[in-house]
């Protein structure tokens, strides 16, 4: 394979970035979803209401057993067919990413509810404001907030996850190294490409998020 | 205008409340005093329907609390209540504060809602407080602005849950002021307090609990004059002498 | 929705013994790799609180290097990059006689990589005990290595069993990810049947109980094992 070669590296950096925007594209529509999918099953787990409860905690310990790799297969396979017609990869990965990480923004939002005092809440209601207000207002901005550093670290490891898409050949950052790789023969040099960058995307984030833990703790 | 009639209520096997019945008249003060664990909280909740009771009939202005048909947001709206810790919301500024259920609940418009939260705040002696942020006010503001935030609702009547044993002993007295003038402009008002010397000023009636029991429901006068149970008398005795 | 159910296929031989040998697999690579991940896991995270600047930049090092590179990046470095990185002798062994290869780099990827994660959770369960306790230790006159092996390591383990049985879980669920270097685990057999069978949705769901099945036994085990370990008063608390 003789010695590194940058120009491998260099010339697929076009390929490579159209690859990276996929990547990213797909890292924040499915955490957009999924925070919001997370906070309804937090609010149904927290509802006191019995079925309710058991739809959340089940989604939630169902999901937290599977492999993400086994997830995106099945929707890769499931949604096709429930559509009655050809899904895009990217469609199907995407349903498949929020249902799945759903499950673990559910339980980072689910304490951060809990971690708003109960006062907070009957404050709200002694204003008269109903239980959807009281959440839209006063309890799930507050959870929110706190919860912020969580959210971004799951988030780093959704964007870390996303990379799985490979192997329905969805064009991510990582499928598109493995093209190049084995189009160019240039495994080792594309591999350690992609470990850094996303070593330093990830790594960057979350020196990010630890000074904003900081600055909450101020 | 609230009536309270044989209220029971338990949590799980423990029963916090045993029999409750009373009645506070429009304008009349009524302060709940009694040793901690006595129910008293918990029966101030029951009067907004914050905890649920099991047996009995709480009504406001004639409307049952406990009734399942009951609008309970639309009663609460009408009902002040002021907590212990102050509850304010720690992510909205104080005029935030006070105008959010003016907006949300009884639909009054930006300026509308902002004139009358600057009118409350001046009532409350913060009138250039409203910019500032829960967590930059001291004990005794906050809890000036969590009365304002109630006021702003127009009630018709008032329930205060302790609203000065968070406090440090130096800001007590700005909220009672409060508290004092308020009665004074003839608000229907029931006072959850260890504080024996606002209740001489202010209360007409002084109800005392132990036990998840009214013990004694009397006069001012009478209650701190000859206090017919033993149990009002030790506590009393115990509450003065300190 | 047009789909022609056949249960009984997941019981015919071929595939019900492509399943039974892809649940071997599995077993194998999480058990071989989390025993990699718990000792090489446990040394990084005391590591990490030792008062040795240099070993705690090292151990800090390890854990940010590997948990912020996707797992899969790190499966195809073991795989394919390796082997080239390594001393010629070794790579060429690496490539040509090392038993198992696929297999191989699957355990030594899943294990180091878990490693951090473990190594995390014991520096938690290590701080979370309270400095007065080496304190107490050292006033005995015991050695910082004693206080560590008798004191400050078996305190820490039984207060991160939970998330010590989770992260068990995590390899488990993760060892689905050697298929894409070809290990024949439940998942790639799974797969496999779906393309010889075109009965998807009967070979996913044979997958997907398999590993509910698994996590629901460990967990269940797990509860016991805590509970046998859990000190009166100290550390836990869950399920709220």
């Amino acid at each position: 394979m003789g010695a590194f070669d940058f120009g491998a590296i260099t010339r697929a950096l076009p390929y490579l970035w159209d690859g990276m925007q996929l990547s990213l594209l797909l890292t924040g529509l499915s955490a957009a979803g999924s925070i919001v999918l997370g906070t309804i099953l937090a609010l149904m787990r927290l509802s006191g209401i019995k079925p309710l409860q058991w739809i959340g905690a089940t989604w939630v310990n169902f999901f937290r057993s599977l492999p993400l790799l086994l997830v995106i297969f099945w929707f890769y396979f499931l949604v096709p067919l429930i559509a009655q017609r050809q899904v895009d990869a990217f469609q199907s990965a995407l349903v498949g990413f929020v249902l799945f990480e759903a499950a673990y923004y559910c339980e980072i939002m689910r304490s951060g509810i809990q971690s708003i005092s109960r006062g907070q809440a009957w404050a709200g209601y002694a204003l008269g404001l109903r239980y959807s207000q009281t959440m839209r207002f006063i309890v799930l901005p507050q959870a929110f907030r706190n919860m912020l550093p969580v959210l971004l670290t799951q988030t780093i490891i959704l964007f870390q996850d996303t990379s799985l898409v490979f192997v329905v050949g969805l064009a991510d950052f990582m499928t598109s190294a493995v093209t190049v790789a084995q189009r160019d023969g240039r495994l080792m040099e594309l591999y350690i490409f992609a470990a850094a960058v996303y070593f330093l995307m990830c790594y960057g984030a979350s020196l990010y998020v630890k000074f904003l833990q900081k600055k909450m703790h101020q | 205008m609230i009536e309270i009639q044989h209220v029971n209520k338990w949590f799980g096997p423990f029963q916090v409340l045993k029999d409750c019945t009373s009645r506070v008249e429009k304008g009349e003060v009524v302060v709940i005093c009694g040793p901690s664990g006595s129910g008293k909280s918990t029966l101030i909740k029951c009067v907004n329907g914050l905890e649920p009771f099991q047996e009995g009939i709480i009504t406001v202005n004639g409307i049952s609390v406990g009734d399942k048909a009951t609008n309970l947001p639309k009663l609460r709206s009408h009902i002040g209540m002021v907590f212990q810790n102050f509850e304010l919301f720690p992510h909205k500024t104080a005029a935030e504060n006070i105008a959010l259920a003016q907006l949300k609940v009884l639909g009054r418009s930006e300026d509308e809602a902002r004139a009358r939260g600057k009118l409350l705040l001046d009532r409350v002696g913060l009138g250039e407080m409203g910019h500032k942020y829960p967590s930059e006010l001291s004990g005794g503001q906050q809890q000036r602005v969590a009365i304002a935030r109630a006021l702003a609702m127009d009630p018709i009547a008032m329930l205060f849950d302790e609203p000065t044993s968070a406090l440090d002993p130096e800001m007590i007295n700005e909220v009672l002021d409060v508290m004092q003038e308020l009665a004074r402009d003839g608000m229907t008002m029931m006072v959850v307090t260890h504080e024996m010397g606002f209740a001489r000023r202010v209360a007409d009636r002084v109800i005392f609990m132990d036990e998840g029991e009214i013990v004694e429901d009397a006069t001012k006068d009478e209650f701190f004059g000859t206090p017919r149970s033993e149990r009002a008398q030790q506590f009393l005795s115990k509450i003065l002498h300190h | 929705m047009k789909y022609n159910w056949n249960w009984g296929i997941l019981f015919e031989e071929p595939y019900f013994g492509w399943l039974v040998s892809g649940i071997e697999w599995t077993l194998i690579v999480s058990a071989i790799a989390w025993i990699i991940a718990f000792s090489l896991g446990s040394l990084v995270g005391v590591a990490r609180t030792v008062n040795s600047m240099p070993v705690r930049a090292v151990a800090t090092a390890y854990v940010e290097l590997f948990r912020n590179i996707p797992l899969l990046v790190q499966m195809f470095i073991w795989f394919y990059v390796v082997p080239e990185l390594v001393p010629d002798g070794l790579g060429r062994w690496m490539k040509r006689d090392m038993p198992f290869p696929e297999a191989t780099s699957a355990i030594l990827c899943l294990g180091t990589y878990t490693a951090s994660r473990v190594a995390e959770q014991v520096r938690a369960g290590i701080e979370s005990i309270p400095r007065g306790q080496t304190a107490a230790g050292l006033a005995m006159g015991l050695t910082l290595a004693q206080v560590y092996r008798y004191l400050l390591v078996p305190v820490g383990y039984r207060i991160i069993v939970p998330p010590l049985t989770s992260e068990f879980l995590t390899i488990f669920k993760n060892s689905s990810l050697a298929l894409t270097i070809g290990v024949g685990e439940v998942l790639m057999q799974a797969r496999q049947i779906e393309n010889y069978t075109f009965q998807g949705f009967e070979a996913f769901t044979a997958a997907t109980l398999i590993y509910v099945v698994v996590t629901l036994i460990v967990v269940f085990a797990m509860d016991r094992i805590e509970k046998r370990a859990r000190i009166p008063g100290y550390g836990v608390q869950r399920g709220q």
